[in-house]
């Protein structure tokens, strides 16, 4: 046994067979599944294999949605007490603990990301947020909010393809424990597992037009947030788009909040633990192929120490498992999508092109699908664009600082603000640090850390509002210091 | 000694280099060492594991109650584990106290286990709580034994207390006296020393003395070879590679009794020191009752099917 032999991991497939997937997919629509009448595919990003039609929503389906969702509201579930409501949260809960491997592996096809991580981060937290919401269902009047709050009516949410289940349960269990009946968009390449839980809401039993789940594009979105029968949207997706509901809903009586896109500043001071570091930056950049919106995609690393971490960051880097998502033991997945491979290429293009120097972990990328290895740029300075502009992948842009001030001005020289991380190992730096970051969410030494108790949400051009917590559930509750 | 040039022997020297280790956030250690968890192996990848684990397992009695009898049957079975097959590899070392070293020679030797390390724990194992001329003594009947590998133990009140350089006297003097003969590990016990920091310090301490291994625990304190504890070791012999071009062993020892957690400790070492390691003269899981889980679940390979406890043998 003297002889080296390396230590290659066998494939470890998750089975796909815990899920069926129809060949063809209505909306859900005031309790039951309705025909759509015009289709598109959607496929599965690591093998482009198409996994089914998805029906593109248009004026009828979403007239039809809110229509159910108003009726929902006036009749049963503004009528009914916390208590109640709160039951059938707790019962959703469940019902997706217990369908938990299929939400998982459903997801992993769907969306392209690491079975590891919606089995072991979306699923468990799309629960957890449930389970959360559930319990304020009864005591909204002890949220510190005042007595007399009130839910909007019909709540209009659109969802990003990033954390699909996810992103979903951070909408619809605050709406519906606050009293609100819900019309909710997934987008246009993950909606398999909106409509699963389409399915958990008719288990649950939960009131027909409670919960109703339109599909489609941009389009269908367009329609919600323009409906005038919708007294609150909330989106989640790109900076761009929304500003373009904040110009439709300014106008009108809706409410809005938006969770939007993100450039965050991950900062190594000298002090910093550097091997926990190092996965910290593993974790703010890679995890789910860098589209996650408060990634920490510019590494901020003081100069003493940067030659330091950026070798063992490459070397950590060589390691990651890039490949097929099923595959229980991959790191990092497909990208979403074509369009957003596109996307990362082009503006890593044009790193390279303003002399920023690239490095890709070397790594076999699979033949078919959209893949992008794990890369990073050093040499970045403030004025390269892949330091400003969102990337959504995974791309890191590595900056450096000689002063603590100089990190924060640097960190804070971004139209975004969504979240940061800091390492140290001097609390005092973090304190000092953490009131000077203008950013929304603030991890020390960890990152990408989410849990349903904690408010996540922008300053500036990452959003309004916050997600999560009891500012989260002030957002779905009228008469919180106006009207 | 030249101490690969880190440090002059002197108190200012050892507390400067000690100093500018980075420290161990115990968050993150504990966070990657449970991800590195759910790393599932399978069919082939598992098969190699359990051979690399069986060849890397110091197969231990540390009793009271060891008698010549008992240490003559371990040896035998660190020779040929699986008296039926053949093709399982021998264990690393077989590992017992001082007083058994001779025994465990002859039998060692009368039963074709040449190749099988013979390793002695020293220096007043486990508490290491006697004078240095003891421990020096100690170690001298090892070694006079015919031990290959001298466990020894550090003096972890000395340590707590912050006499780095006390514990550092000690190991270069257990150093000299193994010389060629013997293979020294250093034993921090972790348990005892509590915090991942402190983990990281004795490692580059050891290692800076002249550790050829080191090693988490004597077995007689819980905790002992938790995964965040080994990772931090393996990224401490990772670290000291880079700085001198030298590869020091890792020996978990403690806690690890079935092939889950064995392969476990071979992703840890594969996924943070990296595969350079994965071989008993870099890696060895100090244990008694892993290996005979090793060899079932290496039989249930083979057969397809979990055979009776039975089938293995109790030595």
């Amino acid at each position: 046994m003297e002889t080296q032999v390396s230590f290659e991991y066998a494939p470890a497939p998750e089975s796909r067979s815990v899920v069926s997937i129809k060949p063809k997919y209505g909306h859900f629509i005031g309790g039951k599944f309705v025909a759509g009448s015009k289709h598109f595919p959607t496929i599965n990003p690591a093998t482009e294999e198409v996994l089914s039609q998805i029906a593109l929503a248009g004026k009828a389906d979403v007239d039809a949605a809110v229509k159910a969702a108003r009726k929902a509201y006036t009749t049963t579930w503004s009528k009914m007490s916390g208590k109640e409501r709160g039951k059938y949260l707790f019962r959703i809960a469940r019902i997706m603990q217990e369908r938990a491997r299929e939400f998982a592996v459903l997801e992993t096809l769907d969306n392209g990301k690491p079975i590891r991580e919606s089995r072991d981060v979306d699923v468990p937290l799309a629960a957890a947020h449930f389970f959360y919401h559930a319990g304020w269902a009864d005591k909204l009047e002890f949220a510190g909010l005042g007595t007399s709050t009130k839910p909007h009516g019909v709540a209009g949410q659109i969802i990003p393809w990033n954390f699909p289940l996810l992103m979903l349960a951070w909408k619809v269990a605050p709406a519906l424990a606050a009293g609100n009946t819900v019309v909710l968009k997934p987008a246009e390449s993950t909606s398999l597992t909106a409509l699963l839980f389409a399915e958990v809401c008719q288990q649950a039993e939960l009131p027909a037009g409670v919960v109703n789940i339109v599909t489609g594009d941009g389009s269908t979105g367009a329609l919600i947030v323009n409906h005038p029968g919708i007294d609150k949207i909330a989106f989640t997706g790109s900076t761009e788009v929304g500003k373009i509901i904040a110009r439709a809903v300014a106008p009108t009586q809706k409410s809005v909040t938006l969770e939007l896109g993100g450039k965050a500043a991950n900062i190594i001071f000298e002090d910093a633990a550097i091997d926990e570091a190092i996965e910290g930056i593993v974790n703010g950049i890679f995890f789910n192929q860098g589209h996650v919106c408060c990634a920490g995609s510019r590494l901020i690393l003081q100069e003493s120490v940067a030659d330091e971490v950026l070798e063992k960051l490459k070397k950590r880097m060589a390691q990651i498992r890039v490949g097929d998502p099923m595959d229980k033991n991959t790191d990092l997945g497909a990208i979403n999508s074509k369009e957003q491979l596109l996307k990362i290429r082009e503006l890593s293009a044009t790193g390279d092109s303003e002399g920023a120097e690239r490095w890709s972990a070397p790594c076999d990328l699979p033949k078919k699908g959209f893949w992008f290895p794990p890369t990073i740029f050093t040499g970045v300075t403030q004025s390269h664009r892949i330091a400003r502009e969102e990337i959504f992948g995974p791309v890191l842009s590595v900056l450096t600082f000689r002063t603590p001030q100089e990190a924060i001005d640097k960190a804070n020289n971004t139209p975004f603000g969504l979240s940061a991380g800091i390492w140290s190992e001097k609390g005092s730096r973090i304190l000092w640090a953490s009131q000077q970051l203008r950013a929304g969410v603030i991890w020390a030494n960890t990152f990408n850390k989410f849990d349903p108790t904690s408010p996540f949400g922008g300053y500036k051009e990452s959003g309004w509002g916050r997600e999560g917590g009891r500012h989260g559930l002030s957002a779905y509750l009228k008469g919180v210091g106006h009207e | 000694m030249s101490f690969y040039g880190l440090v002059d022997g002197s108190d200012s020297s050892l507390r400067k280099y000690l100093g500018a280790l980075s420290g161990v956030d115990q968050v993150g250690a504990d966070a990657r060492a449970a991800m590195l968890a759910t790393r599932s192996i399978k069919t082939s990848s598992k098969r190699w594991a359990i051979d690399t684990a069986i060849s890397m397992v110091d197969l231990t009695t540390l009793e009271g109650a060891d008698t010549p009898g008992k240490v003559q049957a371990l040896c035998t079975k660190a020779v040929r584990p699986d008296p039926t097959n053949s093709s399982v590899p021998s264990v690393g070392a077989v590992c017992v106290y001082n007083d058994m070293v001779a025994v465990a020679r002859k039998h060692l030797d009368l039963v074709g286990g040449a190749h099988v390390g013979l390793a002695a724990v020293s220096t007043a194992f486990p508490s290491g709580r006697a004078s240095m001329p003891v421990k020096i003594q100690d170690t001298q009947d090892a070694l006079d034994a015919g031990a290959s590998e001298i466990d020894m133990v550090i003096d972890r009140g000395a340590f707590l207390s912050g006499n780095y350089i006390d514990v550092f006297n000690e190991i270069v003097q257990i150093r000299e006296l193994c010389g060629t003969k013997a293979h020294l590990k250093v034993i921090f016990e972790t348990g005892e020393l509590t915090t991942y920091d402190n983990v990281r310090k004795a490692s580059f301490l050891a290692m800076a003395a002249g550790a050829d291994f080191i090693k988490t625990s004597t077995g007689k304190i819980a905790p002992a070879a938790t995964p965040p504890v080994v990772l931090v070791m393996l990224e401490a012999v990772r670290d000291f590679y880079q700085m001198t071009q030298t590869r020091i062993g890792v020996k978990p020892a403690g806690g690890i009794r079935n092939t889950k957690d064995a392969i476990k400790q071979l992703v840890l070492v594969n996924e943070t020191a990296g595969p350079e390691w994965l071989t008993p003269s870099l890696f060895r899981i100090g244990a008694s009752a892993l290996l005979n889980d090793l060899l079932m679940q290496r039989m249930k390979m083979d057969d397809g099917y979990y055979a009776s406890p039975a089938y293995v043998t109790i030595d």
